[in-house]
């Protein structure tokens, strides 16, 4: 053992005792990607609350007198297949797409991390029976398990979310299991064992923070998967339903027009694009803010 | 090694047997009556208990499991109501077909994925590093569908470069199976290479950043040579994994691109199936996907362990 | 590679010339909606399968552009005076596919094998037919259970079509992998979800009139890409164009549109009393239906949806059927009135509808017009997407109040409302049951002269448009587009697709 194996759990510690949200704030701060990521992330969501307010019309008010019409001052972003505001559609659309992202992935967290942490940690044969169940889930398409499960649970949104939630959370497990079982064997884990920490300790304390770092990349990468599969559930009549707007089922509904009214297609498209490359920045920004390795 | 490989082969009974319960039970979770939609505009109540007493639709659903999982065992995965032919055979027409356009798009990720990642994370921080990186991130942040259209309609179109749709086979002219696969794959690929290089950036950064790379560097080796030799060789093992994984994923997952793109692959078999609620074409072929998946999934992992002695154990 | 490339641009430079080039061979490139199920037309139920099997199955009788019923493989019918006996007389000299000749008892296993087969869908269809007797080699005669008028229509469709005795005696159910018919074109291979190639028949009884040597379906169900291909000199052919991109195919010069208004109808069925749902003031109260009515501006959904190509209507045929009944015109939209109704039914307050839509963008689109127009009025729908499948399901359980639905049509006025207005027949998932309408329509189904059978309609429509469970909203155009290499290509009502007298430059 020299000094240099240990330094990581040096660093460890020393991150606890100097408060070590604040020192990835600190740090987050100097990446310009992230910060660049976090102010549109932040726009969309301020956006989303804020939706009622900002919005220049009603996201459902039709108007045959102005269907398809190109953008304008009047719509600065043009109007759809039957006359709205493709801008106020927009606008209301980041809460569906959005929440969509957030709320299956937290879904997907939840059971997914507790569920790695206990296989990885326990190992025997929880592990075996876990493992298995989420390699025989990760072997079947995610389309065709989302598809099924949405259309078990009903066509709505919040569905939608439980059915992308569910789908995702093999990939958290897996992802928590082997960072775990990585963990488990490092030389601080090793060490709080021997002292004698209870095993929900260790596995809270010292096995959790140090795998963070790469959930929070596969979170990132996992909301902009659930934006984009909330839009292929749309696409199925399964996501969000009429009139309300989400951004997938604009691009769906704008597919038939693409010759004739493109502007329907590109800027959903270019919302959806934003706010998946903005959660990316962040996630990046934060992964390494969070790492205790780099400084 | 040996202990290891024969752990691993006995796994794939249990994850084979939850693979065929999932999919056995997915089909009951679907809503809708296959003998109706079958049916479509001729309901007529004498055909439809017809349809169902000969695909047996009315036996409770572990007696149906068991004729199913008979007939698999013994090679055979039963017929298309919709087609009324045998799912092998729809399985051996889609295999090339799909094995072709994943080979492709997995060709595009790695080859755009993999120096793109080396590239911004030696490079981290710089405009090299946010080009990589937003270029890499783009085929993620666009719906498929949404990419393959405008390809079409710049490519096939516009410039008339390209054929819009359709597939013709490799033997038959492999140029124009080429011309014809091209944008697909790289439609799938471009998604694929985002995700590849954002894994080869974080392994490559964590492994440069690990010990001994430190060690390598303070040993006064050439940056290039600690790069390529000692972080690339590490940071290959997720992305190796990874990549793995993503092809397994293609031979089924390219629903919406085969759609746009009229590739008759593995995807749209199974998802027309779905919607036609056509069981035994989305069991067998689901069935043969998926253990195609495991397959790759137990080489990606022997590969993991091969590189990491340490996991043996 | 780069000679490739350069060999394509130069082919799509000189678009006249396609990819495949002038070969020797003509084929026939045409872009089907859909992957058609199987080609057996004892077996097969979908649309789409009937565009193929327009080309390699012949039938006995066949409809012309005004619907009449015009012989094909068979040369005439007579009915005798009871209606119980039709007698056909048989086209001689016409062989199948296989070489096998068309006779009497070619006719008739055909026939016996719609009949008798297991999981035919041709039964229900034939169900009139007690008995089929060869009267000699070229003449067959069907005894009848009773009198049915719509008997003939059937025999224009697949329950028409003559197979090869011996091909389907030895193919068995397996039949549709390897039709062999009696059309001008005989099957060649078929490549799932890829393509379907016919090719020439030599002996064709009408070969003269034949002129492409090959014909390749392909479906492609993206309209979007269906139509780029067309564009693009990939195809020559495609069905069902938007609505809206009949301006685009128009604008081309080297496009063609050829049109029809459909057989069917796309309509609002309401859930009268099939189950729990069922109960609303809209399913009790026959006025608030009309109120409903009276809140669409059917034109108005056709302008906004389909840029006013399609023809509103307000019955099971469209307005330009012989059977239409003018004296009943397509109601203008009157909120007042629908007001002044629904306060004569007692309801006050807005009424909030569940109404199902099968997903598809283009019906989805609809049923959003459909949802701001009748608002107004006071009635929220409640729009529920829904995959196909299910909507099939739930509409036989009558898990709805409100369905967006439409029927392909039938040729003759029978198919299209029979088995959605009688009591208890196999498509009336609303629960419409009416003893005076199920009289008229049996009626009608012994009646043979269309007069007479358009005054017993009369009655039907009365009352079933005014209380009835179905508001018929409009009717799509058939819209086949083509390039101008192909010649003499017409159109009828029923969407198929005919290949003879079509000529490819």
């Amino acid at each position: 053992m020299t000094a240099t194996t240990l330094s990581p759990a040096t660093a460890a510690t020393d991150a606890r005792e100097e408060n070590p949200w604040g020192r990835a704030w600190r740090r987050l701060r100097r990446r310009k990607g992230a910060m660049v990521g976090l102010v549109i992330v932040l726009l969309f969501v301020l956006l989303a609350v804020a939706a009622p307010l900002v919005a220049p019309y009603d996201p459902i008010a039709t108007s045959w007198s102005a269907v398809r019409k190109a953008p304008s001052w009047a719509h600065w972003l043009g109007t759809d297949e039957v006359g709205r505001d493709v801008l106020s559609r927009i606008i209301w659309g980041a809460r569906a797409s959005l929440s969509a992202g957030l709320v299956s992935v937290g879904i997907a967290l939840a059971f997914g991390v507790p569920l790695g942490l206990l296989a990885g940690y326990a190992g025997g044969w929880v592990d075996a029976l876990l493992s298995r169940i989420v390699d025989a889930m990760l072997a079947i398409p995610f389309l065709i398990l989302a598809i099924a499960l949405a259309a078990f649970l009903g066509p709505s949104l919040s569905n939608a979310m439980i059915a992308i939630g569910v789908t995702a959370t093999p990939v958290f497990i897996r992802l928590t299991r082997g960072q775990t079982i990585a963990a488990k064997v490092e030389d601080y884990v090793e060490a709080a064992r021997a002292v004698g920490n209870p095993h929900w300790r260790i596995a809270l304390r010292h096995v959790l923070p140090n795998i963070v770092p790469p959930l929070l990349v596969q979170a990132s990468l996992a909301i902009a998967g659930a934006i984009i599969a909330e839009a292929a559930l749309s696409f199925l009549g399964l996501g969000q339903q009429p009139p309300a707007p989400s951004w997938g089922s604009m691009l769906n509904s704008a597919q038939r027009f693409i010759a004739q009214a493109p502007w329907m297609a590109f800027w959903p498209g270019v919302a959806i694009f934003l706010a998946v490359l903005s959660f990316n920045l962040l996630g990046d920004g934060l992964r390494d803010a969070l790492d205790p390795r780099h400084k | 090694m040996l202990a290891f490989l024969t752990q691993r082969l006995l796994q794939l009974i249990p994850t084979l047997f939850f693979v065929s319960v999932l999919i056995f039970g997915l089909q009951q979770l679907l809503p809708g009556d296959p003998a109706l939609i079958m049916a479509g505009e001729e309901r007529d109540p004498e055909v439809l208990e017809q349809i169902r007493q000969q695909y047996r639709l009315n036996e409770p659903i572990w007696v149906q499991y068991f004729y199913w999982i008979q007939g698999v065992l013994s090679g055979n995965l039963g017929e298309s109501m919709r087609l009324k032919t045998s799912v092998l055979s729809l399985v051996q027409e889609k295999l090339p077909v799909t094995l072709q356009l994943a080979s492709m798009a997995i060709v595009v990720a790695l080859g755009i994925g993999i120096p793109a990642g080396i590239i911004s994370a030696v490079k981290k921080d710089t405009a090299l590093d946010y080009g990589a990186n937003i270029f890499a991130l783009w085929g993620i942040s666009t719906p498929n569908f949404w990419l393959g259209i405008l390809m079409i309609f710049l490519f096939s179109v516009t410039l008339g470069w390209l054929p819009a749709s359709g597939y013709v086979s490799l033997s038959e002219n492999w140029k124009a199976s080429l011309a014809t696969t091209i944008m697909p794959a790289f439609v799938l690929g471009n998604a694929i290479a985002a995700i590849l290089m954002r894994h080869t950036r974080s392994a490559m950064l964590q492994a440069m950043g690990a010990d001994y790379v430190r060690t390598a560097r303070a040993k006064g080796l050439y940056e290039r040579r600690v790069v390529l030799k000692h972080a690339l060789r590490n940071a290959m093992t997720p992305v190796i994994t990874l990549g793995a994984l993503e092809f397994g994923t293609l031979l089924s997952g390219a629903v919406l691109t085969e759609q746009i793109f009229t590739i008759p692959g593995f995807g749209k078999l199974i998802v027309d199936a779905v919607f036609n609620r056509d069981y035994a074409v989305v069991q067998g072929v689901v069935l043969v996907t998926s253990t195609a998946y495991i397959a790759l999934n137990l080489l990606a992992d022997i590969a993991y362990v091969l590189v990491n002695p340490r996991l043996r154990g | 590679m780069i000679k490739t490339i350069r060999r394509l641009i130069l082919a799509a430079a000189f678009s006249g010339v396609a990819l495949s080039g002038a070969a020797a061979q003509s084929n026939l490139r045409i872009g089907l909606a859909e992957d058609p199920d199987v080609l057996d037309p004892t077996l097969a139920r979908t649309y789409v399968g009937r565009i193929v099997f327009s080309s390699i199955c012949d039938k006995l009788f066949d409809i012309d552009e005004k619907l009449n019923i015009v012989p094909q493989l068979a040369t005439s019918h007579e009915t005798s005076a009871d209606g119980l006996t039709v007698t056909i007389k048989l086209r001689p000299g016409v062989k199948f596919h296989d070489g096998e000749a068309f006779d009497a008892a070619a006719a008739k296993y055909s026939l016996e094998r719609h009949l008798n087969m297991k999981g035919s869908f041709r039964k229900p269809e034939l169900a009139s037919v007690e008995a089929i007797e060869i009267a000699d080699p070229t003449t067959i005669k069907l005894k009848l259970k009773a009198p049915f008028s719509p008997l003939l229509a059937q025999l224009t469709d697949r329950a028409g079509m003559m197979v090869s005795p011996k091909a389907a005696e030895a193919a068995g159910d397996k039949f549709g992998l390897k039709p062999v018919c009696a059309g001008p074109y005989k099957f060649v291979e078929r490549v799932q979800q890829d393509r379907i190639v016919v090719e020439k028949f030599a002996d064709y009884w009408n070969k003269d009139q034949i002129f492409i040597d090959k014909i390749t379906y392909l479906p492609i169900v993206d309209s979007t890409v269906r139509l780029a291909n067309l564009r693009s000199g990939g195809l020559d052919m495609i069905e069902r164009v938007l609505a809206t991109d009949i301006k685009t195919v128009r604008d081309n010069p080297k496009l063609k549109l050829i049109t029809a208004v459909e057989l069917g109808y796309q309509g609002l069925t309401i859930n009268l009393s099939n189950g729990p749902k069922a109960n609303t003031p809209l399913a009790k109260d026959a006025r608030v239906r009309q109120a409903f009515e009276l809140s669409m501006d059917r034109e108005a959904l056709n302008q906004v949806v389909f840029n006013g190509e399609f023809v509103v209507g307000n019955q099971w045929i469209n307005p330009t059927n012989f059977y239409y009944q003018q004296s009943l015109p397509v109601p203008k939209r009157d909120v007042a009135k629908a007001k002044a109704l629904l306060k004569e039914a007692g309801v006050t307050g807005r009424m909030s509808l569940d109404l199902m839509v099968p997903n598809n963008p283009e019906t989805r689109q609809v049923a959003e017009v459909l949802q701001s127009m009748v608002a107004e009025t006071g009635f929220d729908l409640k729009l529920r997407v829904t995959e196909f499948a299910t909507s099939l399901k739930q509409a036989e359980d009558g898990d709805y109040q409100l369905y967006l639905i439409g029927w392909s049509g039938r040729s003759d006025p029978d198919g299209n409302s029979y088995i959605f207005q009688t009591c208890g027949a196999p498509q009336n998932n609303s629960g419409y049951c009416d003893k005076d309408v199920d009289a008229w329509h049996k009626e009608a189904r012994i009646k043979s002269d269309p007069a007479e059978r358009k005054k017993i309609y009369e009655n039907v429509a009365k009352k079933y448009l005014a209380e009835g469970s179905i508001k018929y909203l409009y009717h799509r155009r058939v819209l086949v587009a083509l390039t101008d290499k192909v010649e003499g290509y017409k159109q009828l009502p029923d969407g198929l697709i005919r290949v003879i007298g079509v000529k490819l430059k």
